[in-house]
């Protein structure tokens, strides 16, 4: 493993990794591995995690598709320097601000998203003119062989290297020197990679997870609500059954309206995926036994499972557990207190929606905070009032496919960001250039000091240009 | 005395905890966030350099023996123009920004809040007790955090006075000085903080950073290094030797984190360089530098001792050819230059943060590169000094540090437009002007979507019709979209 990586620094040094042109053609094999295995990619995701080929293409394929083509029509934008103005008492000097890489960074990625969330942050490195390691998760190992034996088909392997293997083999990585470590995972492992590259002060981006809430007021007309209702539906079911950091872990709607909304989701579930346990279509499966039973254990609390209004059923074989609604289960239980990461809403009653503010602020900082609301006042004070990585208002997931906005955690969601331009400076150090002129050349600078060059100083400071040429001019009186 | 010594062993674990609590409330209160309240802020911060400008500089006396002017600017007037700046920004700074939203989420529309991360901690250091401070807390009250700020013990009287004055002049809810040493500082990193910011050294900064690692809390450490200075030849000798003067003995003497540490210039070239220094030194300093009231003191006796190991390792100690004297009492060392030191001497593997000035000689100038690529660290700030644009492009190209400036030393720090922080072991993150702003704010999303045009494709049951259709969506344009919607493309 040291070999691999001295390999890695060897190719860094050598400046090899810093040429557009290698970044452009790195990008474009991986874009070539992409449209080449297609396949294979859908056949390894459903083995995986029982992925339909339309969310596999959706969740996966078109991500990496999307980033790849977005980052390569950028970048000859994106490593051009800066220039920023300087004052004008510093005329005629320049500056810029220039992105270069770091070096040789490490990306941990997760098992729910196998190849976009492995991919996506290394078109980030490799855009920024990185080597990279990456070490996909053991979890979902028919995509850990596909990323580890065709990824050096495709790319330099003297840059980017795949590293597989299981926890020992993560904390191997983490005792080496990193220039930068991206994680995506939990916030307990999260804290983990931190403390590693705190004895190196290693610079890490660390997308973890939460319960990302979503809030449902009520809507004027019922098509909204229900349009409203199929967008819930898809974004807790939709994206590989719940197990995303950005799926909606629960929901908070008012009281009166509370019935009509669960009636509408049930339609919605059984339109979508099937009328019932034996039926069920077009979602993913519970990744293995060990979260199979976490998720299931929650069920197990029996005010938990008196809660249950739909669903519920689970196929321990096949790793099925189908879409479960729940109404107001006790509020210090576990699957109100954990990150659910599976098929399960806890739909929570409140008097009014306003109070729903309240109740996602009494728990730590989720990644993603969702609202479906017309209510324009409502909507500034959950802006204002709350903090999350992301809101979204008036639909789900959409915010994971816009370029333009960072993608990242705040509080225990984690911190830094990606996607678009914000993954190139992710693996990028940003240097100040400052280029000054010899001529012209500012005596007050120097020592020895006095009271004269204290004024002058003092002046330009306050950037009184006026007094300084008066001053100069023996005509400012102290 | 006995007061002082009561109120030290009180702040432990539970003081901290009671701090933070507070300032939990004040903040969960509304209180920072208000405009008001951070313009308020900022102008009493402007007022107290104002109204206090003679106990500063008497502070800086004590502490470092800071020569007036250097207190005067580089302390009082540096940090009054930081809050005049955010002043006059902040409205700008807080505003949203508007994201560019794509085909593939039409119709919406995206924004970038600024909010603040909430109670904060921010760890100064002693070399500039004041700036260092303050400078951060500016950027932390104008994105409107509650902070807490722990100044440097090795500054005394500075630590006392900015406790005293912050006290006086700011909210004591919102914004708390705690004063100590590792025993105050390890209970204050024991706690939850939403953000620290930390300025020192490197074997502190771990400890920072694996204290905030328990709490997920991000960190900005501003740290130090061995920041280069590279000397061609066809220059303006004196301009470029006055210029690393000031950068180094005219910033406390030495000890800062962006001072030149050390020369690389060719074997030919040194000579002449290191007359010039000679002449300029004396004319800055005079022929008793030691006497010089214009060079601050060496900090403290620990220091002290270290440079001194630094000058009499025997690798070194025949190659000083400039000053050299030292005076115990007083904790002073002339401007010493070494020429021609070996790299693998201890003072050429430690940062210096002191008056030596070591010359590393190198055949051609370009050589230089890869010497200051071999120390394996990248420092805060590189220098160099030419008139020759393919060395100044090479420079740019291949040296790694926080900060480079080209013929000059150390002014990056007065730009607010370039980002000041550093790289690998001199540190992550940085601030200045707006990039404080930024330091202190956490970047929220914002994505808002209609009900209009709902793509049915995102939804099950999932056919191959919609397969196309998504694809079509999520990479084509306008053009493969209709193709698709007319089931014209391929697969």
């Amino acid at each position: 493993m040291e070999g691999s990586i001295a390999e890695l620094r060897e190719t860094f040094t050598s400046g090899r990794t810093k040429s557009v042109e290698w970044r452009k053609k790195q990008l474009k094999a991986l874009l070539d591995l992409i449209n080449e295995n297609e396949d294979k990619i859908f056949h390894a995701l459903h083995q995986d995690l029982g992925k339909h080929p339309a969310e596999s293409y959706r969740d996966e394929i078109g991500v990496i598709q999307k980033s790849v083509d977005f980052t390569l029509s950028c970048l000859d934008k994106w490593v051009a320097p800066n220039k920023e103005n300087c004052l004008l008492f510093f005329f005629p000097a320049k500056g810029e601000v220039l992105s270069e890489p770091l070096g040789v960074v490490l990306i941990f990625s997760s098992w729910n998203f196998p190849i976009s969330l492995a991919l996506d942050p290394l078109i980030g490195a490799i855009s920024a003119g990185n080597t990279a390691v990456l070490k996909p998760s053991e979890l979902s190992p028919a995509c850990m062989s596909f990323l580890s034996e065709t990824v050096p088909l495709y790319l330099d392997n003297k840059a980017i290297k795949i590293i597989g293997g299981g926890a020992d083999v993560g904390q191997r990585l983490l005792e080496l020197k990193w220039d930068k470590i991206f994680f995506t995972g939990s916030p307990r492992v999260g804290s983990l990679v931190m403390t590693a590259a705190a004895k190196h002060l290693t610079p890490v981006t660390l997308e973890l997870g939460g319960k990302c809430p979503v809030i449902v007021d009520n809507f004027s007309s019922p098509s909204k609500s229900k349009a409203a209702a199929k967008r819930i539906v898809g974004g807790k079911w939709g994206p590989c059954t719940g197990q995303a950091c950005i799926a909606i872990d629960y929901l908070l709607v008012e009281e009166k309206s509370a019935s009509n909304l669960i009636e509408s989701l049930k339609k919605t579930i059984k339109r979508f995926y099937g009328e019932n346990l034996k039926d069920l279509k077009n979602l993913s499966r519970i990744v293995n036994k060990h979260h199979f039973e976490r998720i299931s254990n929650f069920l197990k609390d029996p005010q938990v499972a008196a809660s249950i209004v739909y669903g519920g059923s689970v196929n321990e074989e096949k790793l099925i557990i189908e879409p479960t609604i729940l109404l107001d289960p006790p509020l210090d239980s576990d699957i109100m207190t954990e990150e659910i990461f599976g098929p399960l809403l806890p739909i929570i009653t409140l008097k009014n929606i306003e109070e729903s503010i309240e109740f996602i602020n009494s728990k730590p900082k989720p990644l993603v905070i969702y609202a479906f609301t017309e209510n324009e006042t409502f909507k500034k004070r959950i802006l204002s009032e709350t903090s999350s990585g992301t809101v979204t208002f008036n639909d789900v997931m959409m915010q994971f496919i816009c370029d333009a906005l960072p993608f990242g955690g705040v509080g225990q969601s984690g911190y830094g960001r990606y996607h678009g331009k914000y993954s190139f400076d992710t693996f990028s150090h940003e240097k100040a250039v400052f280029h000054g002129a010899f001529f012209p050349e500012i005596e007050p600078r120097y020592p020895p000091w006095n009271d004269f060059k204290l004024l002058f100083l003092k002046l330009a400071y306050r950037l009184d240009y006026f007094g300084l040429i008066l001053h100069m001019l023996g005509l400012k009186r102290p | 005395m006995g007061s002082e010594v009561e109120k030290k062993a009180v702040f432990d674990m539970e003081a901290a905890k009671v701090v933070v609590k507070e300032l939990r409330e004040s903040f969960a209160a509304g209180k920072t966030k208000s405009y008001e309240w951070r313009v308020s802020q900022l102008k009493a911060i402007l007022k107290m350099m104002e109204e206090n400008e003679p106990q500063i500089i008497a502070a800086l006396r004590e502490d470092l023996s800071k020569p007036e002017l250097e207190s005067s600017i580089y302390e009082i007037a540096m940090l009054k123009n930081t809050c005049k700046l955010a002043l006059k920004e902040m409205k700008h700074w807080i505003l949203p920004e508007k994201a560019k939203t794509s085909l593939t989420t039409f119709p919406s529309s995206a924004e970038i809040v600024s909010e603040p991360f909430g109670v904060v901690l921010v760890i100064s250091a002693w070399n500039y007790p004041f700036l260092l401070s303050l400078d951060p807390v500016v950027g932390a009250i104008a994105a409107g955090n509650a902070i807490v700020l722990k100044p440097s013990e090795i500054a005394p009287a500075s630590s006392s006075l900015l406790a005293k004055l912050v006290e006086t002049y700011m909210d004591s809810s919102c914004i708390k000085v705690v004063e100590g040493g590792v025993t105050e500082t390890s209970a204050l990193l024991e706690q939850k903080w939403d953000k620290i910011f930390y300025t020192g050294n490197g074997r502190i900064a771990r400890i920072v950073m694996a204290a905030a690692a328990k709490h997920l809390t991000p960190v900005v450490l501003e740290l130090g290094g061995k920041s280069p200075v590279i000397v061609d030849s066809d220059i303006n000798l004196q301009v470029a030797t006055r210029r690393i003067i000031a950068g180094k003995w005219g910033c406390n003497n030495g000890q800062a984190c962006i001072s030149p540490d050390y020369v690389v210039t060719t074997k030919d070239y040194a000579p002449k360089l290191v007359d010039s220094f000679k002449r300029e030194l004396e004319r800055f300093y005079g022929k008793n530098p030691l006497e010089s009231k214009d060079l601050s003191r060496i900090v403290n006796s620990n220091h002290f001792a270290r440079l001194s190991k630094l000058l009499d390792e025997d690798k070194v100690s025949g190659k000083i050819v400039h000053g050299g004297e030292r005076d115990k009492t007083n904790l002073k060392i002339s401007p010493t230059i070494l020429l021609d030191v070996p790299q693998d001497s201890l003072i050429m593997n430690e940062e210096i943060f002191g008056p030596l000035l070591p010359f590393i000689l190198v055949d051609k100038v370009e050589d230089s590169f890869d010497v200051v690529n071999s120390t394996g660290t990248k420092p805060l700030a590189a220098y160099l000094f030419t008139n020759d644009k393919k060395l100044k492009e090479k420079f740019v190209a291949t040296v790694s540090a926080g900060g480079l400036v080209v013929n000059d030393t150390t002014v990056h720090l007065a730009v607010h437009t370039l980002p000041f922080g550093g790289v690998g072991e001199s540190g992550m993150g940085a601030y200045h002007g707006k990039f404080s702003f930024d330091a202190f704010s956490h970047k929220k999303a914002v994505l808002y979507r209609g009900f209009a045009a709902d793509a049915f494709v995102r939804y099950p049951p999932y056919t191959n019709g919609k397969l196309r259709l998504l694809r079509a969506l999520v990479n084509g344009g306008l053009l493969d979209i209709i193709r698709a919607l007319f089931g014209w493309s391929k697969a």
